[in-house]
């Protein structure tokens, strides 16, 4: 018995080691192209492009540079815009779908369809709607609007806060709903049974217990919210309206422009803003 | 009653998510002179406005058949589109799987470490990795080639987490008593991981389809030969002149992502929800 034992524990310690060397070639790549590559670009961030040390030049050159303020300002703005306009509809969609039995599942394929939808494909509608002699111009002139060049104003923000909208209700609507199904039914029916109305049951119940999946779920949407930048440069190209100049737009101009010493400061600056953002991520699901 | 009436805005909600579809396939469908009186005002910019019909009115396939018998552009970067996508999925399939399994399911020490890193890397949005993509792909002499965009792609750690999650679910127990009967680390992955984490893989698949058919920035960044280019950055380059055009390769582009959709929704829904439960 105490052999069998002994044996077990060396079992377990070479087990540990396996785990390893089916995790290497993913370590591999993973190091090859994304670690070394970055830590490159953290010693570039300190040099000029010619490779002399500068200190923190390029990152005081980079916080001063008013494209960059622009581009952050706005990237800041559209995420503070979204986020909670997202997560609002979201949530309301998905409990209003946790009701529906039988077509609860046909609703829930259509939120996410556009997901499905290239974005390539989607940009010839958005250039038919929003053009100054657009589908959306024409049908607001029924109501004796005056046409807007919704691309080339300030409008052109509120298209891409639409935009967003539009592509990621669905998986925001299925996160919410995973979380609504890890409420024990029993609360429900406890509060019922008390008398409890739909909107306090709401209140008091489902959305104290929906807290945790609040921070995945919003990180979760910051982190798609990047991607808005494909639907804003194929409508709009590289150099769009100024109220939609994101951070995206501005790491392509200086790529183009070669400015390789500005972007590996900027490249620093954005990754420690997300490495922060994914550690209080990591916070919420252990107290979990 | 209150259920019923909850339909009324989540059917509205559902019909605004749809109807972009419904705007690309009768514009398939219509032939030039009615595209022009409808688009004439946006094609040509003069007065008055852009009109649309829900049906066409004389339904035609020429469009498709414009596209499928004068556009061999068309057929390159619609290769060019399989051709990476197919490659992406293929590298993540061989790296990601046994990686996924060694993180759910061996102790080791900085395993925590490891999986807290994968995490924050596949967090990091591409403008974060643009440059250092670039050095590493200019070092390598794969600017300019697919197997540059495919790379980086394929060691992606966002399947390794979905994968993941699938892995960590299946009972020990199992495992147990494969290893009981002497079954060896690699059979325990092939015959035992594989097929009951399936369900994973088919997840980090789909999501990973949607995500790389519809690659923007990488060949933008990385492809200075527009004949490598996928047909999400040639799409938009068809100008309005070509309406008809534009509108059938649009579809065209959109029926391999729907179809996929619709085959593996189950397994996209489980995939987005892998990231919203406990572990």
């Amino acid at each position: 018995m105490a052999k069998r034992t002994g044996r077990h524990k060396r079992n377990r310690e070479r087990r540990q080691w396996e785990g390893l060397v089916f995790l290497l070639p993913s370590l591999t790549g993973v190091t090859v192209f994304i670690l070394l590559p970055f830590a490159d670009v953290v010693r570039r961030s300190f040099t000029s492009v010619l490779g002399a040390f500068t200190g923190l030049k390029n990152y005081q050159t980079v916080l001063h540079n008013s494209a960059f303020l622009r581009a952050a300002i706005n990237t800041g703005k559209f995420t503070a815009v979204c986020i909670p306009l997202l997560l609002g509809i979201s949530l309301l969609a998905a409990v209003l779908l946790q009701g529906q039995k039988k077509l609860g599942s046909a609703l829930k394929s259509a939120y996410l369809l556009p997901m499905a939808i290239p974005v390539a494909s989607v940009v010839l509608l958005w250039k038919v709607l929003f053009m100054r002699n657009g589908l959306l111009n024409g049908f607001l002139a029924w109501f004796g609007a005056e046409p807007v060049d919704w691309m080339n104003s300030g409008s052109a923000f509120y298209v891409l806060v639409f935009s967003y909208l539009w592509k990621n209700l669905g998986y925001d609507v299925i996160l919410w709903l995973a979380g609504l199904a890890g409420i024990p039914e029993e609360i429900y029916e406890a509060a019922r049974v008390d008398g409890a109305g739909e909107w306090r049951i709401f209140v008091s119940i489902t959305m104290p217990n929906l807290l945790p999946s609040l921070y995945t779920i919003a990180v979760l949407s910051f982190l798609n919210s990047f991607k808005a930048f494909r639907e804003a440069y194929l409508v709009a190209g590289d150099y769009p309206h100024e109220s939609i100049y994101l951070m995206q737009h501005l790491f392509n101009n200086w790529f183009r422009d070669l400015a390789l010493d500005k972007m590996a400061a900027a490249a620093v600056l954005t990754a420690a803003v997300i490495l922060a953002l994914v550690l209080i991520l990591q916070r919420a699901w252990e107290r979990e | 009653m209150r259920k019923k009436l909850a339909l009324i805005p989540l059917g509205l909600l559902a019909a605004l998510c749809c109807c972009p579809i419904l705007f690309l396939l009768a514009g398939m469908l219509m032939d030039k002179g009615e595209l022009t009186s409808c688009l004439g005002a946006v094609i040509r910019g003069t007065d008055g406005f852009a009109a649309w019909r829900l049906l066409p009115r004389y339904p035609t396939l020429e469009n498709v058949i414009e596209l499928l018998l004068d556009s061999p552009q068309f057929f390159v970067m619609f290769w060019n589109a399989v051709r990476i996508t197919a490659g992406v999925l293929a590298g993540q399939l061989l790296v990601g799987v046994p990686a996924a399994w060694g993180l759910a399911r061996f102790r080791f020490p900085g395993k925590r470490a490891l999986y807290t890193l994968y995490i924050i890397l596949m967090m990091m949005p591409f403008q974060v990795r643009m440059l250092s993509d670039y050095l590493v792909l200019d070092r390598l002499h794969l600017l300019d080639s697919h197997l540059g965009i495919i790379l980086p792609a394929a060691f992606s750690t966002f399947p390794v987490f979905i994968m993941y999650r699938f892995f960590g679910g299946i009972p020990e127990a199992v495992i147990e008593s494969a290893k009981l009967d002497g079954a060896g680390p690699w059979q325990i992955f092939l015959f035992i991981g594989v097929p009951l984490g399936a369900g994973g893989i088919v997840s980090a698949l789909v999501l990973g389809f949607l995500e790389y058919w519809n690659l923007i920035e990488q060949p933008l960044t990385f492809l200075k030969d527009k004949t490598l280019w996928p047909l999400s950055l040639y799409l938009p380059n068809i100008g309005l002149e070509r309406a008809g055009v534009a509108f059938a390769s649009s579809v065209a582009a959109l029926v391999p992502a729907v179809l996929v959709f619709l085959l593996g929704q189950d397994y996209l829904e489980q995939g987005i929800a892998a990231a919203a439960v406990k572990e």
